[in-house]
């Protein structure tokens, strides 16, 4: 995973409340088994006008001003709906590192930490109306705009640190392997019923 | 210090870990075919062997076609690929899988609690958000991502941030007509589609308590829709009494423990939430949506709002337009073309006994496409045994396969463009079952209604059955 310090780029405004997974990634653009292949679908019921995949320009992602903006502006409960993970899969392999928004679903928000997306919790309105780029600092804890205006977010210290330095969490999990077979041979005693 | 339900379970489970977050030990791991496979082949990609094997279970259900007669081969052009990664995946790390084949295959939701995979007082995780339907039976259960899969095989462990409580009591009793689901969608409309953002929810009040375990399963389920963490309901009697004998459940000595066990999984009484609300069983009226987010709920005799002129809201705007419906018409106005019973929500055999009482003796209306889908090879085994599919099949409905068939679009079985469904499942999002079709959830009872009005309607609509005569 790549270590997550700074970004700065343009963000992309798609600020409406409840964008749920089946929007960022409709479900009949999932077609393998596989975390790869995703960002084409992307979206896809919003920015493609037909099956030929026409782009409909009045979609905010299909303007050319935002092409390889990295920091997504969205709104409450964002990323609600069904599970899956391949709408974090497409959004990062279409190159978004950080989202913007007041509220995320919780499943969504988990996935975006375990691959390298910063959810950054905060009312992206403000930020949106300064033009120009923004830049999102992980360490400082903080989003400022061009004009230098400055918004700070919370993050728990645990995902700022698989975000930093790109940590894959089994393997983090997996140093207290002890430590978990310890604790399972204890409850076991306590609890055989609940063992197959 | 009075805890509750849910920090007894959590604090049991916690291995490691702050109020913040903890380590939590994961008693069950629930696959099924469109996300658990893609978890399987990484692990077995980066080498990694799976904790606890015998507490893995692998099914079925999304992907596969619900027509008879079906192979993997699919609707969905690449549906085979899902089915076949899974099964060999599943295979290969020595799982328990149940099969296309199997008599035990079905919705995970739904065949969990039926095979007593689900009990009391455990932790479960499943890469599907309706995974609370299954804290009906008073386990922590909740809907993880596929990388948090891959983790939880892998260390039999997950590491979550500790979810904010709410309890939801539901005092008096539901009206006769009224259900679960009905109770649901009520409280949905009531607290919004984030009204329970990222907490764990208890149900309580004597209405669940009177609900049967199928019902409780419907609610909890449901809870994916207030977006919450998980939903959980106290194990009580009518609890024990589904889960003995079930094929995973303990057996003798080790049925008697749990059952010591499982008495102390109950809120304490002085036991404090973090938010409180409290709903009235007797308001709750036949519901249905008119939009595309579940708490777009209106009572079944009530109109779509009209609020577009006060707010100006686009994206309500938006809803109406793709739902095609006028702002201050009637729902019971609105002509369906598909009437759709099944998924995770509303597939068990209780939903599908009631909705067959509703058709008992009568015909859908002619312009009408109606799909019943149980919810497992055990309920549909349970209802032909009953002559439930009869019921169904003379009144005109499909009787399918198990699985999930329609209750979500992935590239195969769909309704068509234009088509405006009545739906027993969970969610109405736009194209959720099929591009450009409109849903309409509600429950079982007014599906069929529905169905036999050819327009939204609930069972009181429906004219008196004529007597039957010897013809
Ligand atoms: S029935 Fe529908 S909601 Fe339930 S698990 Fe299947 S797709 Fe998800």
């Amino acid at each position: 995973m790549i270590r997550f310090t700074k970004v700065e780029s343009l963000m992309v405004p798609l600020v409406c409340d409840n964008i749920n997974t089946d929007a960022i990634i409709p479900s009949k653009e999932i077609r393998t088994v596989s975390k790869n292949g995703l960002a084409d679908g992307l979206f896809a019921g919003w920015r493609y006008l037909d099956s030929d995949r026409t782009p409909d320009p009045s979609f905010v992602l299909n303007q050319r001003l935002y092409a390889g903006a990295e920091i997504l502006g969205g709104g409450e409960n964002f990323g609600c709906g069904s599970s899956r993970e391949q709408a974090v899969w497409a959004l990062a392999e279409y190159g978004f590192r950080v989202i913007i928004a007041p509220s995320f679903n919780s499943i969504f928000r988990r996935n975006c930490i375990r691959n390298g997306i910063l959810p950054v919790q905060l009312d992206p309105g403000p930020v949106i109306a300064v033009p120009g780029p923004v830049t999102v600092d992980l360490e400082q804890r903080s989003v400022t705009a061009s004009d230098g205006r400055q918004w700070s977010f919370a993050i728990e210290e645990e995902a700022a640190t698989m975000l930093t330095l790109g940590l894959d969490e089994i393997e983090f999990t997996l140093k207290s392997r002890d430590k978990i077979d310890a604790f399972r041979d204890a409850d076991r005693a306590e609890r055989p019923w609940a063992y197959l | 210090m009075p805890k509750t339900l849910f920090e007894k379970i959590w604090n049991r489970h916690a291995i490691d870990g702050d109020d913040q977050a903890s380590l939590l030990l994961i008693d069950r791991i629930l696959l099924h075919e469109r996300t658990g496979g893609v978890a399987l082949k990484s692990l077995a990609e980066t080498g990694r062997e799976i904790a606890t094997p015998s507490h893995v279970f692998v099914t079925m259900d999304h992907v596969v076609d619900t027509l008879p007669g079906r192979t993997d081969d699919t609707l969905m052009p690449t549906g085979r690929d899902f089915i076949t990664t899974t099964r060999r995946e599943a295979l290969a790390a020595g799982l328990t899988i149940f099969d296309i084949d199997d008599p035990r295959q079905g919705i995970v939701h739904v065949i969990s609690p039926e095979q007593g995979i689900v009990l009391p007082g455990l932790t479960l995780v499943c890469p599907d958000s309706h995974t609370c339907s299954q804290g009906a039976l008073g386990a922590l259960a909740w809907g993880i991502g596929s990388t948090e899969a891959e983790h939880a095989l892998a260390t039999g462990s997950l590491r979550v941030n500790r979810p904010a409580t709410m309890r939801i009591t539901v005092h008096g009793a539901l009206r006769q007509g009224t259900t679960a689901k009905d109770l649901a969608l009520h409280i949905i409309r009531r607290l919004g589609s984030s009204g329970a953002k990222g907490s764990a929810v208890e149900f309580a009040g004597s209405a669940v308590d009177d609900l049967e375990v199928e019902g409780r399963m419907t609610l909890c389920n449901m809870a994916a829709e207030l977006a919450a963490f998980t939903a959980v309901i106290a194990p009580d009697q009518k609890t024990i009494a589904f889960l003995q004998d079930r094929p995973f459940a303990p057996k003798g000595e080790a049925w008697e423990m749990a059952m010591r066990h499982w008495q102390d999984l109950r809120s304490d009484p002085d036991a404090e939430f973090d938010t409180e609300y409290a709903f009235d069983a007797c308001e709750v009226v036949p519901m249905v949506t008119w939009g595309t987010s579940p708490d777009q709920a209106v009572p079944l005799v009530g109109a779509v709002p009209d609020v577009l002129a006060a707010t100006g809201d686009e994206a309500e705007a938006r809803t109406r337009d793709y739902m095609n419906v006028m702002p201050g018409a009637a729902v019971s106005d609105l002509s369906i073309t598909a009437a759709f019973i099944g998924s995770c929500t509303n597939s068990r055999l209780s939903d599908l006994r009631r909705a067959a009482s509703v058709l008992k003796g009568r015909r859908i209306a002619s312009h009408v496409r109606a799909i019943c889908v149980p919810g497992s090879g055990q309920v549909k085994a349970a209802a032909e045994s009953e002559g439930i599919d009869k019921l169904f099949r003379d009144a005109g409905f499909e009787w399918r396969e198990p699985g999930c068939s329609m209750c979500f679009f992935a590239g195969g079985e769909s309704f068509a463009a234009d088509d405006r469904v009545i739906s027993s499942t969970n969610r109405n999002f736009e194209r959720r079952q099929g591009p450009g079709t409109r849903t309409h959830l509600a429950s079982p009872e007014t599906v069929a209604a529905s169905a036999v009005l050819g327009r939204i309607g609930g069972v009181a609509d429906l004219p008196p059955l004529q007597r039957e005569t010897d013809a």
